[in-house]
């Protein structure tokens, strides 16, 4: 019990160091730069002790849960052998954990009333709506897409930098043909897709996946899912708003 | 509003970020590969854990850190603050993109370290130091991301300012991304372009996505529907180049260390 407590409380400390450069940032501008005090003090503290607790569990519960379910089931999907299984598996965790991202959601909205206000659709909620779920579909769709080319990358022992490269050139080739409008939307939303449970998730798999397969190294070719998941939207946004107009 | 009905609603939330992912690995597991994964209980608590402290981080962030950066995104890009440090206001001369100093200090300061707090690089680090047996560092990979995210917040907020169209940065942050990758050391090169990708999450975008939006709602002539976007991609971009960077100098520091022992043998 005692030895918990210990591990506990030094995991918080740990939690304390990362957050400290923010609040020292915040407190940095505040006081010196724009001379303000700060307000409701009671309320931000309590915010600290939320924030402080929250990074401790999560990291507890990061490497308790994600990172060994993550790991058991690419063992488990290399030694169960069926390509089949574990492309939907892939497709299905990069779509499932994308279309319902709210920050993705946030995006679609924005973007929507920009479509809206480069009369690129009508203006009415109900085009508004239907263009931000279609954006959305469009994102999930090519995060799909990304995770299934990252797993055949790792079965394969293809060399990432080539997609990689290649992707570039497309997002290059598609900047030049796309509506202005959505070029920065399709640039932010690479970023925006990958979320904080996804990314321990996707991570675990894809070392998992490469430490059990003979001959690939975990290093190399078990890191680069996330890639691929942030330059796909890119490529999928601007080709959505090509077709939209 | 009341603490605990934030928190209920924080939780609510998070239940249904979590919802479908879950259902999708036990979906898997139990449909497709049939079988219990070892320490199966174990993992369910850390389901658990994962869930009360992604609520908690969310609800204090919310609380402490969000409602303050957001203000000060806003004070910060304010016209009258931008006029009070015009540094040519005594020679008559017009606001340039100098006067927007201490919106870059903020954006390079901010950047880096809500970058330090992001918990998906935290999730990455522990992984790469477990592959990689030690050899990178948690506390060096994600200072060289967040270094990489302050730049490109940074360069960001500047092309804001000036009103450059975003695609020439970001095709020269391409170029720069295939220069340094032929030079850089192989095993680094996958983990550097996965760090683009894990640095704007929870802490960072709200903070970032204000400053845009108030950037391009003050400077003249920007359309904050247009111009506010692009910080996000700049920030993604930019630790692909820190991290190939920290690789590269690692090596460099090795390559010294081997040379000077040499040395001292003879």
């Amino acid at each position: 019990m005692k030895a918990t407590l210990v591990k506990l409380f030094k995991a918080m400390l740990g939690s304390l160091r990362d957050l400290l450069p923010i609040f020292l940032v915040i407190a940095f501008f505040q006081f010196a730069v724009l001379q303000q005090p700060l307000p409701n003090t009671g309320e931000l503290l309590m915010g600290v002790v939320f924030v402080v607790l929250g990074l401790t569990f999560f990291i507890h519960g990061l490497e308790q849960g994600l990172f060994p379910i993550g790991e058991s089931m690419a063992t488990a999907f290399a030694r169960k052998g069926s390509l089949f299984w574990l492309i939907a598996f892939a497709f299905c965790l990069g779509f499932g954990t994308t279309v319902a991202e709210p920050a993705l959601i946030a995006v679609a909205a924005e973007a929507a009333d920009i479509a809206a206000a480069g009369a690129m659709i009508e203006a009415d909620d109900d085009s508004r709506e239907q263009y931000a779920d279609g954006l959305r579909y469009t994102v999930a769709l090519s995060v799909g897409l990304a995770i299934v080319l990252g797993v055949l990358r790792i079965l394969k022992g293809w060399p990432l930098q080539r997609l990689i490269i290649g992707g570039y050139i497309l997002v290059v080739i598609m900047t030049i043909f796309a509506p202005e409008e959505i070029i920065g939307i399709a640039y932010d939303s690479g970023g925006v897709t990958t979320s904080t449970i996804t990314v321990p998730l996707v991570t675990a798999l894809g070392v998992g996946l490469a430490s059990s397969i003979r001959g690939r190294n975990p290093m190399i070719d078990g890191f680069g899912l996330i890639a691929l998941a942030s330059l796909s939207p890119m490529i999928f946004v601007m080709i959505y708003g090509m077709w939209i107009a | 509003m009341n603490i605990l009905d934030a928190l209920a609603e924080v939780t609510l939330n998070t239940v249904s970020d979590v919802l479908p992912i879950a259902a999708i690995i036990f979906g898997f597991q139990f449909l497709v590969l049939r079988r219990k994964p070892a320490h199966f209980n174990e993992i369910l608590w850390g389901f658990l854990w994962v869930l009360v402290g992604l609520s908690l981080f969310l609800l204090g962030l919310e609380l402490c850190l969000f409602p303050l950066g957001r203000l000060m995104a806003g004070q910060l890009t304010d016209p009258v603050f931008i006029q009070a440090h015009h540094h040519a206001a005594a020679l008559g001369g017009a606001i340039d993109w100098r006067d927007y100093y201490w919106v870059y200090i903020f954006a390079f300061a901010i950047g880096f370290s809500t970058t330090i707090a992001e918990p998906s690089l935290i999730a990455v680090a522990i992984k790469a130091n477990e592959v990689s047996g030690g050899a990178i560092g948690i506390g060096g990979l994600r200072i060289s991301v967040a270094l990489g995210v302050a730049v490109g917040i940074s360069l960001g907020c500047y092309r804001i300012v000036v009103g450059d169209p975003i695609h020439w940065y970001i095709i020269g942050g391409y170029i720069l991304v295939v220069l340094q990758t032929m030079v850089a050391p192989k095993l680094i090169i996958p983990l550097a372009y996965d760090s683009g990708g894990v640095t704007t999450s929870t802490v960072t975008v709200p903070l970032v996505a204000a400053l845009g939006l108030g950037l391009s709602e003050t400077v003249p002539g920007r359309n904050p529907l247009i111009d506010g976007f692009g910080l996000i991609a700049f920030a993604s971009l930019f630790p692909i180049l820190s991290v190939m960077t920290y690789a590269q100098l690692a090596e460099f520091r090795a390559r010294v260390a081997r040379r000077k022992s040499k040395d001292s043998t003879h």
